[in-house]
């Protein structure tokens, strides 16, 4: 299948890259969701700007008191990386469920990120970690919260004249454990999730302090289960606990039914993902 | 290498260009001035064309030529081996039938500019009323073809209804019935298919590459289609292919559609399709919705078989068409002994792409009845599975063994080769295992299926039957011919009538003249795929190529020996009764010293002066093999799953097989034919699902949503085998490649209900999706 025409521009700075984005560019990275669209015709931007020549963006950073994670940085990367399964597990267990080997090695989480596919599984590792989204343009840098970055089925807060240059996730601090568990469509955790859910925890003198809990697979957009969460601070995070705030799990969501399960079927799957990651978050502490 | 080689693992000779990326298929092969081609496809599965407006893709810069139905009318419909039904119009006629039927044909100067052409028609449509449901089809309330009186265009029956009911109807017999719905899957070769024709306008004649398994049928149908002197001026070439799996096994219309432009234009013509052009315009498999029924005696004495139902052939009967089910019908009866039997199969026209043969092509349809049916009789009886089919199978005194289809099943010896199972998969221990996992809330399942494939498609006797290439102008039968040369410098060319789509020919061949001629194989060619170097052959397909193909070679190189010993006889002064074969070359027997070289052999076979007196130069020989029946492999599989209790999932544990497909040329190919095999039933089983919603759009277009079994998503394979030669052809092989797939479908699906039968679940529909299980257990425990 080939795509429509278009120009394709391959800077090898971020000011060139800023100056080639206009209304109708699109930022590549690895490609791995862009081109397929592109190919089907779905999507046809008149310029592709691959940042894949610009240096410094394929690095994970350590800051001190956060992590970055640069725009050309692979989902295999991503998911192997110490750091981030030290300071991210929900994130680098979503990079590590991403796709298949070909994609993790190409595919980056940035990219993933920026795509924001209802089904995706990083999303949902970003928001549980409470991930910073740095999103650079000619005009300047803004520091979008995951929370503020998913706006709808496949958009987010990005402008088409910004590139998401890099994600900032806090550190693991004591008491902090993260998760993500996810059911794929072709069953276990192969393929894209019909539900996944990602949550981090903060416990202290053996209650729950704080906590993200965030969906996947079952609206129209990777979202925060706030309700979850505000159930779950203050409680001994036993399993009662963890099943009374579960029941929050839908609260805000319009649940899509699609090919692989029914409204019914993945309003379940939510809670049950919402519980098995909760767990293993307090099982990560 | 020489001698012993039949029977060995031999590495494939072809591996080494494929992996490297140096195989040559079609898109590889390239030529000055080349045109492509683009499809504009129907996004309805049934409308009235009220429009087509070409002006614009006309006036594009690089596009040669837009065609419709006006403009190839003449060269008529697509022709069919099996021409029973509608045939299908090259570009749709007036009425589209089915979502992504061709309706016009833009030609440009590359691939980039047809597409864009093909986006830049437009097409106007009056939707119509389409009809999906085969069920509902059969009842014919709405025609989909308002020229063919009934949407069925075929019923196979065969054996006796009444006796079936007789026998239901006695007061201590038990009933078992399901009613299940083996769902239409999409073939998926991971090379699309693709075409380079080229009309060679000095000599009248055309070369076409094409991906397909059967060159010599779509030679015949190119020669017809296009009124050329003879199938002579037609050459076919399929070059390396990536994948049969069946939807090879055809004749397409954007084969003659690409010629056509090539004729009208002057000019190479090249298409390739795209994958999700694939979902739609290459043929789909199985889709059967039928009631099976086992009629036993309370102690699990088997008495009677019934399977009815309705085979979907889409909207547009190519190739096999309604001889799909009919293949089916062979292998009906599954291993077990009836008294009385009864099978009705309508093959019923709807709007969708067209149904054709798929890996088994009919037999995975009725071993998943028969063997899903069994699991629930013994449930029905109280019996163990494994008992059941033992105290049911055809015994080894038994065969030759006539089955009530009215087929004869080779040889066999099924209780043994399921012992094996046992032993080796140690049942008793899983079964042990499962009681212990339920007494903890865990649900897993032991699921054992059984099969005999009817392969090895011949003799010829079913020519007489419909089954040929006489609709492509070829009465031909299913027998194969081979041909095998040495040349002067003293290398062997074989030259074979059934080409690979990935299976191992070059290698399997090569082994089967290295052994008998003590040729090394690095010194031995095989030539495939090109209807100039053959005088016929059928094809892959049907798991036939060994069985018949490879037996042929067998026969052509045992030719070459009879003369070669007479010409080493000469050299060596002796006797030819005397002569063995050995070290690439021959000797006296029992005098290994007394020796001449296959290139003395070679080099005095073609200098007429040094040969015998009397005995013509060249060693040269053509063999036709015409196999006395099919063969009938067979063989056991278990699967283990646990199906997670709170989504539904399943997970397969490990699978472990036994298979008999007679005398092996090459076990690792075997195996690698098995584990292919067993990976895509498990596809069809778990994952694979063509899924149109009522107005007959595809929601599986593409692999996003068309789920595919990865090695990710599979245990490794545990395989055995028993060896009970066929005596249907000299060889004693009976054929492996459709075996995995016929018989895993069924067991993954009965592991799935052994599973979940606490629950008292006997059936959950195919493909066994979380969803569809976690649905099923709502209800069991509701």
């Amino acid at each position: 299948m080939y795509p429509r025409q278009f120009d394709y521009v391959a800077p090898t700075s971020l000011e060139e890259a800023f100056a080639a984005l206009g209304d109708d560019s699109k930022v590549m990275a690895g490609g791995m969701s862009l081109i397929p669209l592109m190919k089907m015709r779905l999507f046809s931007p008149d310029v592709i700007v691959d940042i894949a020549r610009i240096p410094g963006l394929a690095t994970i950073h350590d800051a001190g008191d956060h992590i970055s994670i640069g725009a050309l940085v692979t989902h295999g990367e991503t998911a192997s990386s110490d750091s981030v399964v030290a300071n991210a597990t929900a994130l680098a267990t979503a990079a590590s469920l991403t796709g298949d080997v070909q994609v993790r090695n190409r595919g980056t989480t940035c990219g993933a990120l920026a795509h924001a596919d209802v089904a995706a599984d990083q999303p949902a590792g970003a928001l549980a970690c409470g991930a910073v989204m740095i999103a650079q343009s000619a005009s300047g840098t803004r520091e979008i919260p995951a929370s503020e970055f998913f706006v709808d089925a496949m958009t987010s807060a990005l402008r088409s004249d910004e590139v998401l240059t890099s994600i900032r996730l806090p550190k693991t601090g004591a008491g902090e454990g993260s998760a993500y568990d996810k059911l794929g469509r072709r069953g276990g955790h192969s393929d894209y999730a019909v539900a996944g859910a990602a949550a981090w925890v903060k416990k202290s003198n053996g209650s729950i302090e704080a906590a993200r809990v965030a969906l996947t697979g079952v609206g129209i957009k990777p979202t925060l289960a706030s309700g979850v969460a505000d159930a779950l601070v203050g409680t001994d995070g036993s399993d009662a606990a963890v099943a009374a705030a579960t029941e929050h799990a839908l609260e805000g969501v319009t649940v899509l039914e699609d090919l692989y399960g029914s409204e019914e079927y993945k309003s379940h799957l939510a809670k049950v993902y919402v519980s098995r990651a909760i767990k293993q978050a307090l099982a990560n502490i | 290498m020489t001698q012993g080689v039949f029977g060995t693992s031999v590495k494939r000779t072809e591996d080494p260009a494929l992996l490297r990326g140096k195989g040559l298929f079609v898109d590889d092969i390239k030529r000055h001035d080349e045109a492509a081609a683009a499809f504009v496809r129907s996004p309805f599965a049934h409308a009235r064309i009220t429009s087509i407006d070409k002006s614009a893709a006309e006036a594009m810069p690089g596009v040669q030529a837009v065609y419709t139905t006006d403009d190839v009318r003449s060269l008529g419909p697509l022709l069919a081996q099996v021409a029973i039904g509608k045939l299908r119009p090259l570009l749709a006629d007036e009425v589209v039938k089915h979502v992504g039927e061709a309706v016009v044909m833009v030609v440009a100067d590359n691939a980039a500019i047809a597409r864009d052409g093909a986006d830049a028609v437009l097409v106007d449509y009056d939707p119509l009323t389409a009809i999906i449901d085969p069920e509902y089809a059969a009842t014919n309330e709405t025609l989909v073809h308002d020229e063919l009186e009934s949407n069925v265009i075929h019923t196979w029956e065969a054996g006796e209804a009444d006796a079936v009911q007789e026998l239901a109807d006695r007061e201590d017999t038990v009933v078992t019935s399901l009613k299940m719905v083996n769902q239409r899957l999409i073939p998926t070769a991971i090379e699309p298919r693709g075409v380079l024709a080229e009309w060679q306008h000095g000599y009248d004649r055309v070369t076409l590459h094409t991906t397909t398994q059967q060159p010599h049928a779509v030679a015949g149908a190119l020669a017809l289609t296009f009124g050329l002197p003879g199938v002579n001026s037609a050459r076919v070439i399929a070059p390396e292919v990536g994948g049969g799996f069946g939807r090879g096994l055809n004749v397409y219309a954007e084969e003659m559609l690409a010629v056509f432009a090539s004729r009208e234009l002057g000019r190479p013509v090249r298409w390739i399709e795209t994958r999700s052009e694939a979902s739609k315009s290459t043929i789909h498999g199985r889709g059967w919705t039928a009631t099976a029924t086992i009629v036993s005696e309370p102690d699990g004495h088997f008495l009677a078989y019934s399977l009815v139902g309705v085979a979907d052939m889409g909207a547009y009967s190519q190739n096999f068409s309604v001889a799909i089910p009919v293949l089916g019908q062979f292998t009906m009866p599954g291993q077990y002994k009836w008294e009385a039997i009864y099978w009705k199969m309508d093959c019923v026209h709807t709007h969708t792409p067209t149904v054709d043969a798929y890996r088994g092509a009919g037999r995975p349809e009725t071993t998943f009845y028969v063997e899903r049916t069994v699991d629930a009789a013994a449930r029905d009886l109280g019996m163990d599975p494994i008992e059941l089919r033992k105290k049911n199978f055809f015994q080894p005194e038994d065969f030759p063994a006539d089955t009530l289809i009215g087929m004869t099943m080779d040889s066999g010896d099924y209780g043994s080769n399921l012992d094996i199972l046992v032993e080796k998969a140690d049942i008793k221990g899983l079964r042990a295992m499962q009681e212990a996992a339920r007494a903890e809330g865990r649900y897993i399942g032991v699921g054992i299926a059984t099969f005999v494939e009817a392969c090895g498609l011949a003799p010829s006797g079913f020519a007489d039957a419909g089954v040929s290439w006489a609709g492509y102008g070829l009465p031909s039968a299913f027998n194969e011919s081979a041909v095998v040369r040495i040349n002067p410098d003293a290398s062997a060319t074989v030259v074979t009538g059934t080409g690979p789509t990935g299976q191992g020919h070059e290698t399997v061949w090569s082994q089967i003249v290295s052994d008998r001629l003590a040729i090394p194989m690095e010194r031995i060619v095989v030539i495939h795929g090109d209807t100039k170097d053959t005088p016929m052959g059928i094809g892959t397909g049907g798991s036939r190529s060994v069985a018949v193909g490879g037996v042929a070679v067998a026969i052509a190189a045992d030719r070459i020996k009879e003369k070669a010993a007479k010409v080493a006889a000469h050299l060596l002064e002796a006797s030819a009764e005397d002569i063995v074969f050995a070290d690439n070359g021959a000797h006296v027997a029992g005098s290994p010293d007394k020796s001449v070289s296959w290139t003395d052999i070679a080099a005095t076979a073609y200098q007429p002066h040094k040969m015998p007196e009397g005995m013509e130069a060249g060693l040269d020989m053509t063999a036709f093999f015409d196999p006395s029946n099919l063969t009938w492999p067979y063989g056991s599989h278990v699967a283990v799953v646990e199906v997670d209790p709170d989504t539904g999932d399943v997970d397969l544990m490990s699978y472990s097989a036994v298979d008999d497909c007679g005398n092996i040329v090459n076990p690792m190919i075997v195996a690698g034919q098995l584990h292919g095999g067993i990976a895509q039933g498990i596809g069809q089983a778990l994952f694979e699902e063509a899924v149109f919603d009522e107005d007959g759009n595809l929601l599986t277009a593409s692999l996003l949503d068309y789920l595919i079994p990865t090695a990710a998503d599979l245990p490794s394979f545990d395989l055995a085998k028993t060896t009970t030669p066929t005596d249907a052809n000299p060889l004693g092989v009976k054929g492996i490649g459709e075996a995995g797939t016929i018989v895993s479908t069924p067991t993954i699906v009965n592991a799935v209900v052994d599973a979940l039968s606490p629950l008292g679940i006997n059936d959950i529909q195919m493909p066994l999706r979380p969803k569809r299980v976690w649905a099923a257990m709502q209800e069991a425990r509701s």
